[in-house]
């Protein structure tokens, strides 16, 4: 009796709650601009299980799911390889996000009468994301692979990913290769974020780059963590995964195709490397903990060595030259406490100054403008997530970065700092073996100082962006 | 005398009335070792975890059920495989925890090693709210695992006897392949089709892995299926010896038992007449 009283009272509060939610949503519905990520119905499918049997909250991975993935889209139960499966399965699963969003930018150089001037930018509308057709599994037993076709939202394709993984080799779990175009062993992972408006859909660490000053971003080079590279990657866990280490030997190519540069120029005759190491200890009813650290070592070309002659002298893939190097390396905390997580992250980035200033080593270090040093920075981030239950998940995200050393002397000092707050939730209305949907709803804030010069004063000034989010977030 | 003659009748129904059916206890707990579970945080666990195969009721019914062969567990029904206690009894609660953390090969049940021992302990109390069995049944007292005797050629050939003796190939088949005479019918307590296991499939039983494991499978029996417990008609020396001779039907997974067996002329003899060579599938399937 008293189980099926508290279950009545939990039934009211529940249908109390999915009527408010709704009523959020009917006023904030549909389209935007944010950025996929990565939830797999395919393989709820393949095994019968929920969604929330390896997501926390889909896309987020639980500790179940890790495993899986880290055992090459496994269960182990030797019922893993395609011939278990029926014929007609097929091992794709489509996402993509219709949604309303609102967002703001406070200083917009635009075309003015006079040149250029400020205008405080604010668009709204309804809007839909990218797509990302997700196929993953196995070919044989320990033979696993992820092809991911994605495109933006006008329809343009590229791969997203698009790798082949050996795992368990020589019958240990401590030996796992993956080759191709993969997501970064990135202990917080960008691609499973629960958060994806413009300004929300991404961590600030991963891809900041230093201002060369005000209003002159970095331009020798484009590389982020939580862009997927190419290269090699070797894995090793426990059989439990509370140990995880992995190496990744990487083309310096931000994850393009034909030895092409991130920013569209000649990658480099050299590889990046990327090292994780994380361990997760149990701590009695509060769950699962887990720390650990990542470093990425990078290197970037600043001039090609070859132009094409008659194509209008554009560089050569692969053919750049006069590396110099740059590095990202953190330490970061999982920590859970029943229903609530959160994860802190420290973050150094540091740059070399031939990067930081944007100037080519074939101009040695004559080139280099007065006051030049090698940029470097720190970065923190908190984020929360308080999990009500399988079916709602409350997401809560602050970051900041803080420039240590600026690339000149004449720059303000703290040109390129960014502080980002994020909030939001998302309802699951249903969680079932088949397919995912999910009510998305975020606000995302972002400011960033000095990076842009008024076309007035000549002064450095800061740039405010805000966006505003209603999503129907649906996978199947 | 009036008021025994109203008394009488009362009493009388009393004594004939049925005693109320046992309900199941929704405030469980487990015991193992130092840990303590507790069904209300095993019950988030389980609707987050469990609820698509093994049904919202804990009847085996969940919604991916019907697509499942073997069928999911049935925890209303408390009727388990792998125990360390005697046909017909419930299990420990640590058989549950281990089986959690073990899981099933050749079924859809994963292992859920992932999960924190606490949690681990919390399901296993959960689970034991589904059936009113752990309220009117205590555990069976756990069945005794002799050390395991020194392996010899002669406890592989008497394993053998006991194979051929106990009748194991009606349903194991000759050469363990889970092909004998009885099997295609065979059915579990579902009325499901049940294949006997295979013993060259692999090294890994259904509960567990090691020749303890195995032991404890025929002494206890898999209720809920047709193997049953050989504890009244083995001996524990004889069942190590079966053991022994099992591994060597596992001529796909190397073991002391299948090395010391093809160290002879006579093992490795009919060991090589059972692997088809030279197949170049590289399915993954060892033949």
């Amino acid at each position: 009796m008293e189980r099926s009283f508290s279950k009545e009272v939990r039934e009211g509060s529940a249908r109390l709650g999915t009527a408010l939610l709704f009523s959020v949503v009917l006023l904030a519905l549909f389209l935007a601009d944010c950025r996929p990520a990565k939830a797999i119905p395919a393989f709820a499918r393949k095994y019968g299980m929920p969604c929330s049997a390896c997501h926390e909250a889909w896309p987020k991975l639980s500790p179940f799911g890790q495993a899986f993935k880290d055992n090459g889209y496994q269960l182990g139960n030797d019922r893993d390889a395609p011939i278990f499966q029926q014929p007609a399965y097929w091992p794709i699963a489509l996402r993509i996000t219709p949604n309303w969003h609102f967002e703001t930018a406070n200083h917009v150089i635009v075309d003015s009468g006079e040149g250029s001037t400020l205008a405080n930018v604010k668009t709204q509308g309804f809007d839909y994301t990218g797509m990302d057709m997700l196929t993953a599994g196995t070919l044989a037993r320990n033979f696993s692979f992820l092809l991911v076709p994605s495109s933006d939202e006008t329809g343009a394709f590229h791969f997203e990913s698009a790798n082949l993984r050996f795992s368990n080799l020589l019958g240990s779990s401590w030996f796992n290769i993956k080759v191709g175009k993969f997501e970064l062993d990135n202990l917080q992972s960008e691609k499973r974020i629960l958060t994806l408006s413009a300004n929300g859909g991404f961590y600030q660490n991963y891809h900041f780059q230093p201002w060369v000053a005000p209003g002159v971003p970095s331009g020798l080079y484009v590389s982020g963590i939580g862009d997927n590279q190419l290269g090699v990657e070797w894995l090793g866990h426990s059989k439990n995964d509370r140990t995880r280490v992995s190496a990744a030997l990487l083309s310096p190519t931000d994850g393009n195709p034909d030895f092409q540069s991130g920013i569209g120029g000649a990658a480099g005759r050299t590889y990046d490397a990327f090292f994780t190491a994380s361990q997760a200890f149990e701590a009695g009813s509060l769950g699962l903990q887990r720390f650990g650290g990542f470093a990425y070592i990078g290197h970037a070309s600043t001039y090609p060595e070859y132009t094409q002659f008659n194509t209008g002298g554009g560089p050569i893939g692969g053919t750049g030259i006069g590396n110099e190097p740059y590095y990202r390396v953190g330490l970061l905390g999982m920590w859970y406490l029943k229903k609530l997580d959160v994860t802190t992250m420290w973050f150094y980035g540091h740059d070399s100054v031939y990067l930081g200033t944007n100037t080519p080593t074939n101009l040695g270090s004559t080139g280099l403008p007065d006051g030049a040093h090698a940029p470097s920075w720190n970065g923190a981030l908190i984020e929360t997530h308080y999990t009500f239950n399988p079916q709602m998940i409350f997401v809560n995200r602050y970051e900041l970065i803080r420039m240590s050393q600026q690339a000149l002397d004449s720059n303000p000092s703290d040109l390129g700092n960014i502080d980002a707050l994020t909030f939001g939730f998302r309802y699951y209305p249903f969680i079932n073996t088949r397919a995912g949907f999910a009510f998305h709803n975020e606000y995302s804030v972002v400011w960033q100082r000095k990076i842009l010069v008024s076309p007035a004063t000549g002064l450095p000034i800061d740039l405010t962006s805000n966006s505003l989010m209603f999503g129907l977030d649906f996978a199947f | 005398m009036i008021v025994a003659a109203f008394l009488l009748p009362a009493a009388l129904y009393a004594q004939q009335a049925e005693a109320p059916a046992a309900k199941p206890n929704p405030h469980m707990e487990s015991h193992i070792g130092n840990l303590t579970g507790h069904a209300d945080a095993g019950a988030q666990l389980y609707y987050r975890y469990c609820w698509g195969c093994h049904g919202a009721r804990g009847d085996g019914n969940g919604e991916n059920a019907q697509y499942l062969n073997p069928m999911p567990r049935n925890f209303v029904a408390a009727i388990f495989k792998c125990r360390s206690t005697p046909t017909g009894t419930l299990p420990l609660d640590s058989d549950l925890y281990n089986t959690l953390g073990r899981g099933f090969n050749f079924t859809n049940m994963p292992s859920w090693i992932t999960l924190t021992s606490q949690e681990r302990a919390n399901l296993v109390a959960f689970i034991k709210t589904f059936s009113p069995r752990w309220v009117t049944e205590k555990p069976g007292d756990p069945i005794q695992v002799p050390p395991e005797p020194k392996l010899t050629i002669e406890s592989i050939k008497h394993g053998g006897e006991l194979f051929q003796k106990l009748e194991c190939w009606k349903c194991h088949g000759q050469e363990g392949r889970g092909d004998g005479p009885s099997a295609s019918t065979l059915t579990d307590s579902n009325d499901q089709p049940i294949r006997p296991y295979n013993f060259t499939s692999t090294n890994r039983s259904k509960c567990g892995r090691t020749n303890s494991e195995l032991y404890r499978i025929f002494m206890t029996g898999l209720d809920g299926t047709p193997m049953p417990s050989f504890a009244d008609v083995v001996k524990p020396e004889d069942a190590w010896d079966l053991v022994h001779y099992l591994r060597t039907l596992q001529y796909n997974n190397p073991s002391p038992e299948l090395t010391l067996w093809e160290s002879t002329a006579e093992g490795r003899a009919i060991v090589a007449a059972k692997r088809v060579e030279n197949t170049n599938t590289g399915s993954g399937v060892k033949p």
